[in-house]
């Protein structure tokens, strides 16, 4: 009997792994088809796309490719432009969504469900709709910089930024969470005195640790993969992001070796962004993991 | 330290009225319990006067202040929670300290006060433990300390030991009572358990529905119930409500029997009766005893649960209705054989036969 449960389990084990690591294949290959590729001339890439070959190293390998990326485009001004985007976004959005999540659950003010519920209703809104519309506004919007006042909001960073910062999407992810969050701390916190900067400071923000990387990373990847609204807000090479960038590996003759060189290189950000907040993410579990 | 008044005290979500105009004085120092069942108002008072909850209409005093507009933090005040709201990303020692680090206390004055309520509460070992290594008891513990470590004017307490075991809770409790001794502040609790209420109460206030059903000492209210609901709610088991008959009224007695109790003359300062009139005898079980001679009641035993030093025998009386008997010695009785009951009648209490007093006799 005891024989028996233990092939079990080393069976189930097996079937489990499997599964697995097919799963990880089907995520991983096509990461590698495009780290390998971009390291092969035109010829042989399209000739080993065919076989196995395609996911290794071999044949003529070399870093032709990522120089002549370089070459075609500035690269480095599109990935800079879209870190600046994005990593700016990102953060404004964590602190205006989540303190709009806080008003939304934790303080008492007239119109607060009406108002929740038109900003939810805003979720079914593709963002096509709205595009002309947003355009059209923000072409004649007046803005004070470094050069002091201007209008029209166009080929700037700003206009990448702005109408992004506040979304129905990461505000619902704050509210429906902090609905969670046990309401006597928060009155625990009021009768100590706190303020309410000082509760969702003190309070809400280090108990939300995993919803603010949630969040986090679901902007970044929206704003990363930004192309229709810089395509239409930009015209100037020096604001275009990274996806607006590959645009010009499509011109004239295309070279799917720099195509895919292009593509590792703005792939390093996301990849690096992830991993970090997959740390903060779980450190944020582990800390607020305690049974009330 | 303060003195509390309410005067007409309101409260509605809607048209929905939870409670409905409660007039309260707590005095410089007392301890005030509000008890009552689920559902009768009595933590939404609570929280009306920590300022979590507004009040629809009325006057809250704190001393001299009318606080009703005054957010929680100005009415010096500190709560202590039934989920306990220790903050757990926060070691104790912070915990405790919250409320002093937000007032901007330097942290010599905070080191002393949190070593002072460690030492009042004997927790000076845990200060640098997550809540999530304490145990139940101890938590509680850390949520107090946060209350009196500010040294505010009041104490609040919604429900403290409820979620404690029976032990832990017995303990918890004696320690609050001595910690009302030892801080000498004006303390308010809420609580359902009316055992609570008894041991640590200088006053209790019996909530029903919204309302206030009597305020007064334990025994006062133990003694001397002013109707049948704070009748039935104090004392454990509740006390027998009998439905009987006025068969005579002298100055201030009233001569009473039914089918199974013999004419009896009890004290009927509770209303005007009229000959002819139903009314509701109340007897505790603890002042019943099985009579010498003929005796006053009449039954038969249903049932009995021998405790040791009391036996609890539900006898069925003659006219068919539950009577519950607490004898204060280990006794046997054979189910079925007749038992004759006797008891003081000053010790019995005469009520008007109200609509819905049979909803409280909790048999």
């Amino acid at each position: 009997m005891a024989m028996i449960a233990a092939d079990n389990r080393g069976l189930r084990l097996v079937t489990r792994y499997a599964v697995l690591v097919l799963i990880a294949i089907i995520f991983v290959f096509p990461l590698v088809f495009m780290l390998m590729s971009s390291l092969k001339p035109d010829q042989q890439l399209l000739e080993d796309s065919s076989n196995l070959r395609a996911f290794l190293p071999v044949g003529d390998i070399s870093l032709t490719n990522y120089y002549e990326a370089f070459q075609r485009a500035p690269v480095a001004t599109f990935v800079f432009n879209s870190v600046l985007v994005t990593g700016v976004t990102v953060a404004l959005s964590l602190l205006l969504c989540s303190a709009a999540g806080f008003a939304f659950v934790f303080v008492n003010w007239k119109g607060r469900d009406t108002l929740l519920a038109l900003l939810l209703a805003t979720l079914i809104l593709p963002f096509e709709t709205i595009a002309i519309p947003l355009l059209m506004m923000v072409a004649h919007l007046p803005w004070v910089g470094f050069d002091g006042l201007s209008w029209g909001w166009l080929n700037s960073y700003h206009v990448q930024i702005v109408p992004f910062i506040a979304d129905g999407l990461t505000v619902f992810l704050f509210v429906q969470y902090f609905k969670d969050l046990p309401g006597e701390l928060i009155e625990a916190a009021r009768v100590e005195g706190a303020s309410w900067w000082q509760i969702y400071r003190k309070i809400v923000m280090p108990l939300s640790g995993p919803i603010f990387a949630t969040a986090a990373i679901l902007k970044f990847l929206v704003m990363y993969n930004q192309y229709l609204w810089p395509l239409m807000v930009t015209q100037e090479e020096g604001y275009r992001p990274v996806m607006v960038g590959l645009q010009y590996f499509f011109q004239l003759n295309v070279a799917w070796g720099e195509v895919m060189a292009y593509l590792s290189l703005i792939t390093v950000p996301v990849l690096a962004f992830y991993l970090y907040l997959q740390k903060a993410f779980i450190a944020s579990i582990a800390s607020t993991g305690v049974k009330g | 330290m303060a003195r509390i008044s309410l005067r007409d005290v309101k409260k509605s979500y809607g048209q929905t009225h939870v409670i409905k105009g409660v007039d309260i004085d707590i005095d410089d120092g007392e301890f005030c319990v509000f008890v009552g069942p689920s559902g009768c108002g009595k933590s939404t008072l609570l929280r009306m006067i920590a300022g979590l909850e507004d009040i629809s209409s009325g006057e809250l005093k704190i001393g001299e202040t009318v606080v009703n507009e005054l957010p929680p933090a100005q009415r010096g005040v500190a709560m202590v929670f039934q989920s306990y709201a220790i903050f757990p990303h926060m070691t104790v020692r912070e915990n405790v300290a919250f409320g002093l680090t937000i007032s901007g206390a330097s942290k010599e004055e905070k080191d002393a006060k949190v070593a002072e309520a460690a030492r009042i509460l004997q927790m000076e070992h845990l200060l640098d433990r997550r809540p999530s290594q304490l145990s139940g008891g101890q938590r509680q513990r850390v949520a107090i300390g946060r209350a009196i470590v500010r040294k505010p004017q009041v104490f609040l307490f919604d429900e403290p030991l409820s979620n404690l075991d029976a032990a832990l809770r017995m303990d918890m409790r004696m320690e609050i009572g001595k910690l009302h001794q030892q801080l000498g502040a004006t303390m308010i609790y809420v609580t359902h358990d009316q055992v609570e209420a008894m041991t640590l109460a200088d006053k209790i206030v019996v909530l029903k529905d919204g309302m206030v059903m009597q305020i007064g000492a334990p025994m006062d209210l133990y003694h001397d119930p002013a109707n049948l609901f704070v009748a039935g709610f104090l004392g454990a088991p509740s006390m027998n409500f009998i439905k009987v008959k006025v068969q005579g009224v002298n100055g201030g007695k009233v001569l009473v029997s039914n089918a199974a109790l013999d004419p009896v003359e009890v004290s009927g300062k509770r209303a005007s009766f009229k000959v002819g009139d139903e009314a509701i005898l109340g007897l505790r079980p603890q002042y019943l005893a099985v009579a010498q001679g003929a005796g006053k009641l009449h039954g038969a035993v249903a049932l009995t649960e021998r405790l040791g030093a009391e036996t609890v025998v539900e006898v069925t009386l003659k006219d068919g209705n539950p009577l519950i008997a607490a004898l204060s010695h280990d006794a046997v009785f054979d189910i079925g054989a007749q038992m004759n009951l006797d008891f003081d009648p000053e010790k019995a209490h005469l009520f008007p036969n109200e609509p819905g007093a049979g909803s409280v006799n909790k048999h």
